[in-house]
C-alpha cells in the first residue's frame, strides 16, 4: 500500500486528494430525525451573559426565546437569522421563529450594555453543525496534502 | 549630483566588475527587488514619505490618546477601542504582517521621539545626541520579555480592550518606556525586546512575502565603513540577516549603502521557513520557540474569551484582582507556561525517540517550532475574522463622533450598518485554519527533507500537535 501511494504521480496524489475534499463537503452528514416540534427557551440577560447560553435545537423547530433583561437593557440578535428583540430590566421580549438553518449561530446583545457588550455572546446549535464535522474531516486531509511525499 | 542620481546613472553604465556584479545578482531566482522599480525607488530612497506616514501615524496616536484619556467611557463609542483594538489590530492581522511582515514597524509612533532624541534630530543625525547608549544586557537579549509581555495583555486582555481610559493609559506607558530606553540603551531597545506587538509581527515576519538582504556580501565584506550598521536604528548587520524577524524595514542601510547593493525583495511566502540548515541554525532558537507557543494559547485563550459564549470565563477575565480573576489567570499561565510547552516538548522528544535521529533536544525544539508559524498566524487571522467582522459598524460610527461627544461629523455617528458577514464567515476561519494546518504540515515536510537525518516519523507527532490545535480552533470559533 505504501508503494503504491509513493508510486503515484503528483496529478494522481492531488487528484485523489480533491475527490476526498469534495467528498467531505458534499457528502451527508447524518443527523438525528426528530419530528419538529416547538421548543421555547427562558434566557436570562445580565452583565455579558446569557444564561442559558447555548440553545439545542433541532432543524425544522419552532423556537420561542423569552428574553429577560436581569440589571439593565439588553438586546438578542441571532447571526444568520436576521432577528433581533431588547428587553428592557424586568420586562420579558418574545422572538418566535422556525429554526429553519442547520448548523451552530453565535447571538449577540445589541445595546450597549457596557465594557463588554461586544462580547456578550450566546450559541445556538440547529442539529449537527456539520461545517465543524467537516472542517475537523478536512483538517486531518489537509495535514496529509502538506505530508504526502514527506515519507522516507 | 545626489546619490539618486549618481546611482541611476551606474545602473545605466556599469563601470567596474562589481557593479557588473550586482547587476547580474540582482536577478535573484523568485524575488522582484522593489528597490529597482523606478517609481519605487525614489519612495524608499527618500526619508520624506516614510516621514509622513509616521508623522500621521503620531498624530493618530496621540489623538488616540486624547480620546482615551477624554472621551466617553462607553468602549464601542471612543475612538481609543473601536482604532485600536478594531481596526488597527485587524488590519495589523489581516494585512501588515501577512503581506509586509514588520511594515507596522517602519511606521509605528511610539519609537518616534525616543530615535528622534537619540539620533539628535528628526530625519538625519547631528553631533549633538542624548542619551546615555548602553547596551541592551546580554541576558534579556531575545524574545523572552517580549513573550511575557503578551502574556500580560492576555492577562488584562478583557479590560484593555474595552476601557478607553486603560488603552490610553497603556499606550502613554508604552510610549514612555520606549522614549526612557532609547534615552538608557543603544539604538531600538524597546522594539527589539520589549515590543510584545514587536514579538508579534517580527516572528510571523518570517512568513511574509518581503525580506530586506543584501544582494552580494562581497561588497559589504570589502566596505570598510559599514555604514549599514552605523545607521540601522536596530543595531542589524544587514550582512547577517537569516530571517526577517528582527529587521523593521526602517530602509535606513539602503539610504546609506554607497553600493546600491541591499535589495527589497518580494518573495515567495514563508521562504524563511526550514530554509537551508545553516541559515536555520543561526536563525531558529528557543526563545523564538517559546513566543510561537505563547501566540497559539494566547489565540486559544482571546477566542474562548471573546468569541465563546462562557460568561462566566468573560466575567472572570475582566474582573481584575478577585478571586475568579486569579483563577482565569492561572488558567492562562497555565496553558502557555505547562501544558503548551510541555506538550510540545514532549512532541519533539517523542519524534526524536521514534525516528532515532540525533540532535540535540534543545536545537530540535528551536528548529520544529518553526512548523507551528503558519498556523499561528493563521489562527490569529481566522479568530480577528471572527472578532472583529461583526463590529466593524462601530468604525463608521466613531469616525463621526470619535470622542463620544454626540458630534456627527460625517453623518454616520448613529450608523447601525454592518456587514452581515456570518454566512460566510465561519467557511472562512474554517478555511483559514485549513490553510494554516496545511501550510505547517509543508513547513515540517521541508524540515526533515532538509535535515542531515530525513526521517519522517520525526515530523508526525509535530503535525498531531499541530492538528489537535487546530481543532481546538476550528471547535472555539465554529463550533
Amino acid at each position: 500500500m505504501s508503494d503504491l501511494l509513493k508510486s503515484l504521480s503528483p496529478v494522481w496524489r492531488w487528484g485523489i486528494l480533491a475527490l476526498l475534499t469534495l467528498l467531505i463537503l458534499f457528502l451527508p452528514i447524518p443527523g438525528n430525525a426528530a419530528e419538529p416540534a416547538e421548543k421555547t427557551f427562558q434566557i436570562k440577560a445580565s452583565q455579558f451573559a446569557y444564561s442559558p447560553a447555548i440553545l439545542a435545537v433541532n432543524p425544522g423547530d419552532q423556537v420561542t426565546i423569552e428574553l429577560l433583561a436581569a440589571d439593565v437593557v439588553h438586546g438578542l440578535s441571532i447571526d444568520g437569522y436576521k432577528l433581533e428583540t431588547t428587553s428592557d430590566p424586568g420586562q420579558t421580549a418574545r422572538l418566535t421563529f422556525v429554526a429553519d438553518q442547520q448548523g451552530s449561530f453565535r447571538f449577540r446583545c445589541t445595546v450597549t450594555c457596557g465594557n463588554l457588550h461586544p462580547f456578550m455572546i450566546g450559541k445556538l446549535q440547529v442539529g449537527q453543525n456539520a461545517l465543524l464535522w467537516r472542517g475537523a474531516l478536512l483538517a486531518g486531509l489537509a495535514l496529509i496534502a502538506g505530508i504526502w511525499g514527506v515519507r522516507k | 549630483m545626489n546619490k539618486l542620481q549618481e546611482i541611476a546613472w551606474k545602473e545605466k553604465f556599469p563601470q567596474f566588475a562589481g557593479e557588473v556584479e550586482i547587476h547580474a545578482r540582482l536577478e535573484l531566482p523568485r524575488r522582484i527587488d522593489l528597490h529597482q522599480i523606478p517609481w519605487i525607488r525614489p519612495l524608499l530612497q527618500s526619508r520624506w514619505p516614510q516621514f509622513l506616514i509616521r508623522s500621521l501615524t503620531l498624530a493618530g496616536f496621540v489623538f488616540t490618546i486624547f480620546a482615551g484619556l477624554f472621551g466617553s467611557r462607553v468602549g464601542s463609542h471612543n475612538f481609543a477601542i473601536i482604532f485600536v483594538w478594531i481596526a488597527w489590530w485587524t488590519a495589523l492581522k489581516l494585512a501588515f504582517i501577512p503581506l509586509g511582515g514588520r511594515s507596522w514597524c517602519s511606521v509605528c509612533p511610539i519609537p518616534l521621539p525616543g530615535e528622534w532624541l537619540q539620533q539628535g534630530g528628526i530625519l538625519e543625525k547631528s553631533r549633538r545626541r542624548f542619551g546615555l547608549n548602553l547596551r541592551w544586557p546580554k541576558r534579556l537579549r531575545g524574545s523572552w520579555l517580549q513573550s511575557g509581555g503578551f502574556l500580560l495583555i492576555g492577562l488584562f486582555s478583557a479590560v484593555t480592550l474595552t476601557d478607553a481610559r486603560l488603552t490610553a493609559w497603556v499606550l502613554i506607558g508604552l510610549f514612555g518606556l520606549a522614549v526612557i530606553l532609547s534615552l538608557v540603551f543603544e539604538r531600538r531597545a524597546f522594539c527589539s525586546y520589549i515590543c510584545p506587538i514587536g514579538g508579534f509581527t517580527g516572528i510571523y515576519a518570517k512568513t511574509a512575502p518581503v525580506e530586506l538582504r543584501v544582494i552580494d556580501t562581497a561588497i559589504c565584506a570589502a566596505h570598510s565603513e559599514k555604514t549599514c550598521y552605523q545607521s540601522c536604528p536596530w543595531g542589524l548587520y544587514p550582512v547577517a540577516l537569516r530571517d526577517s524577524a528582527q529587521c523593521g524595514l526602517c530602509m535606513e542601510c539602503l539610504r546609506s549603502c554607497p553600493s546600491d547593493n541591499i535589495a527589497v525583495n518580494l518573495r515567495p511566502f514563508g521562504t524563511d521557513l526550514a530554509a537551508d540548515i545553516k541559515s536555520m541554525r543561526q536563525s531558529s532558537r528557543l526563545d523564538e520557540a517559546f513566543l510561537a507557543l505563547v501566540m497559539l494559547g494566547s489565540a486559544l485563550a482571546f477566542a474562548a474569551v471573546f468569541t465563546g459564549p462562557w460568561g462566566n470565563l468573560k466575567s472572570a477575565a475582566f474582573a481584575i484582582g478577585s478571586p475568579v480573576w486569579l483563577l482565569y489567570g492561572l488558567g492562562l499561565l497555565v496553558l502557555n507556561l505547562v501544558i503548551l510547552p510541555g506538550a510540545f516538548v514532549l512532541t519533539v522528544w517523542m519524534g526524536q525517540r521514534w525516528s532515532g535521529v540525533k540532535v540535540q533536544l534543545r536545537r530540535a525544539i528551536a528548529d520544529q517550532a518553526q512548523v507551528l508559524l503558519p498556523q499561528g498566524l493563521f489562527a490569529w487571522i481566522a479568530f480577528t475574522v471572527s472578532f472583529a467582522f461583526p463590529k466593524m459598524n462601530y468604525v463608521l460610527s466613531v469616525i463621526s463622533d470619535p470622542l463620544g461627544w454626540g458630534w456627527n461629523l460625517l453623518g454616520t455617528a448613529n450608523s447601525t450598518w454592518s456587514p452581515d458577514v456570518s454566512a460566510f464567515s465561519h467557511a472562512l476561519q474554517v478555511a483559514l485554519l485549513l490553510v494554516g494546518l496545511f501550510w505547517s504540515a509543508r513547513v515540517a515536510q521541508r524540515l526533515v527533507r532538509k535535515s542531515n537525518q530525513p526521517v519522517f516519523r520525526q515530523a508526525l507527532p509535530i503535525l498531531l500537535f499541530c492538528l489537535v490545535f487546530s481543532l481546538a480552533m476550528l471547535w472555539l470559533l465554529v463550533g
